[in-house]
């Protein structure tokens, strides 16, 4: 069971009567895993509504794979309930960690790159393959700085995870972006180490951009329109790969539902090889 | 070598406002603060929206800018110990209470506490009402002995404070908040009516009794009788029914004395 090599959306609650009433054509929607943790009521109601109608994503923000302490064995259990619950087609986390100490911090904090974490984090993916009964997608991470502890660059980090453990990859090619021209590094050869044989869906967002004294830093926002930049990058992966399921992410100052599609129309474009999405 | 664990440990002290972490580098030294900034102001600004999205009307109250300050010093104080944000920020509603900035808005806790309860309910687990034939008969057969199972997302507030009407003078198209001749204490029925209709209902401090006796597992005899002066009966059972707040009934077996 995979997601349809098509478009689909993150899903917003506000959202929900619109797709109701229009059924737009899309591949799938993505959920937050953490905002449908609750019993019951009007989150699960439309998630159900969702579900019968759509290939379902449930993505993981508070696993904490890449974090020091062991995984959080009630946190495991219910993204186990959910995930049986809705039987989603794809269980994606990131290459991050939320949490330590019993602490979480809610935001995707970057780490080192090295043996040691190499080796945790392999651990984690297979603790949570095993407690799912499923395979799960590893994100590639939005940063804005590096260690120089790491040792182990990260295409390579998650080349050897994925070999490791068998997991498949989320590329997200906006944190690809973000991450190479805040690094001052070309995004191009990011991609060229990449391995696309295991990337199992696609995320696209927008970013905010800042000034600093040695150029710009960019800041994955999930805000807005997907930078033509992006799509250029997106473009060139899929006449690599051919189509693959393609997430767009609008998480803050969520428009209207009107605006979700046409980003979601430029996704459907491309992955049709229309090159004419490229200069609109 | 520096273990992950310290790595980590160190980093959330950059994130609370030490330095960032040592071995953090950029291609500039000189950007690294600016950078992990990035980071600080996640934190910051995730937990606190998520804190607003609980408390609407307790930021509308003390307005964006003061909020945002209480906000990060409860984040300092309480931060999530789950990864399921909809859960937390229950300790907020004390938290304002005892903020000696506060001490003149007796109100502001209680108003908190409803924002809290409403998000509960919000989220409570589903669970159809009973059908008014099976109630009818049930009580019929029971008598005194007749149990009530409430829907899971009922609770009752008890406040000191007109909280409640202060809730509702803060909605879109809400009354005017009470004046200082309308002060007194109110009683809340907040609960989910069916998927999503979250009520916030002031009701007699008679039926908060009753309802609360009910929800503890007492008969809707004893209940009766611990609601107290001022009670009307039908009026509270009419209340829980029109709501769909009655889920089960049963008839209490067993020496009770």
């Amino acid at each position: 069971m995979t997601l349809p090599r098509k478009a689909g959306l993150g899903f917003k609650p506000e959202h929900f009567p619109a797709i109701t009433e229009t059924k737009p054509d899309l591949g799938f929607f993505e959920i937050h895993a953490e905002n449908y943790m609750g019993a019951g009521g009007m989150p699960h109601a439309m998630l159900e509504r969702l579900r019968a109608d759509y290939a379902l994503s449930v993505h993981g923000v508070g696993l904490s794979i890449g974090g020091p302490d062991p995984l959080d064995r009630d946190h495991l259990a219910r993204l186990k309930l959910l995930c049986d619950r809705y039987d989603p087609e794809s269980f994606s986390e990131h290459l991050a960690w939320a949490s330590h100490g019993g602490v979480w911090m809610h935001d995707l904090l970057p780490l080192p790159y090295t043996a040691e974490t190499l080796s945790l984090i392999c651990d984690h993916v297979d603790e949570v393959q095993e407690h799912l009964g499923r395979r799960m997608l590893l994100e590639n991470p939005a940063t804005y700085v590096l260690f120089d502890d790491s040792d182990i660059p990260e295409t390579e980090f998650l080349t050897e995870i994925s070999q490791r453990t068998g997991c498949g990859l989320l590329l997200d090619v906006n944190n690809v972006f973000v991450s190479c021209v805040n690094h001052r590094q070309d995004p191009r050869a990011y991609l060229e180490a990449f391995p696309l044989n295991r990337v199992g869906e696609i995320h696209l967002a927008g970013h905010e951009e800042e000034e600093l004294p040695s150029g710009p830093l960019l800041i994955d926002s999930h805000g807005r329109e997907v930078a033509e930049p992006v799509w250029a990058l997106y473009a060139e992966i899929v006449s690599k790969t051919g189509p693959l399921p393609s997430l767009i992410e609008w998480d803050n100052d969520v428009p209207d539902f009107a605006t979700l599609m046409a980003e979601a129309k430029r996704a459907s474009m491309i992955l049709s090889g229309d090159h004419h999405a490229l200069t609109s | 070598m520096r273990s992950h664990r310290d790595f980590a440990r160190g980093f959330r002290e950059s994130l609370a406002g030490g330095p960032a972490p040592q071995n953090a580098t950029a291609q500039d030294p000189a950007e690294i603060e600016r950078r992990f900034d990035v980071y600080r102001n996640n934190v910051a600004h995730g937990l606190t929206q998520a804190l607003a999205r609980h408390f609407p009307a307790i930021e509308r109250l003390l307005g964006a800018d003061c909020f945002r300050g209480l906000a990060r010093a409860y984040i300092a104080e309480h931060p999530p110990r789950t990864p399921v944000l909809t859960e937390w920020g229950g300790a907020f509603p004390a938290y304002l209470a005892d903020e000696p900035s506060l001490q003149s808005l007796s109100y502001l806790p209680d108003v908190a506490r409803i924002e809290w309860a409403r998000s509960r309910a919000y989220h409570a687990a589903d669970s159809e009402p009973i059908a008014p034939e099976r109630l009818q008969e049930t009580a019929t057969r029971a008598g005194t002995d007749l149990c009530l199972d409430l829907h899971p997302s009922v609770q009752v507030l008890q406040l000191l404070t007109p909280a409640g009407s202060i809730w509702a003078s803060q909605q879109p198209g809400g009354p005017a908040p009470p004046r200082a001749k309308e002060w007194r204490p109110e009683t809340l029925l907040i609960a989910r009516r069916g998927i999503s209709h979250v009520i916030t209902s002031v009701v007699r401090s008679s039926t908060g009794r009753f309802v609360s006796a009910l929800r503890a597992g007492d008969t809707v005899a004893r209940a009766r009788d611990r609601a107290g002066a001022d009670f009307d009966l039908n009026a509270a059972l009419l209340l829980l029914v029109e709501n769909a707040l009655i889920v089960g009934a049963g008839i209490e077996t067993g020496d009770e004395s």
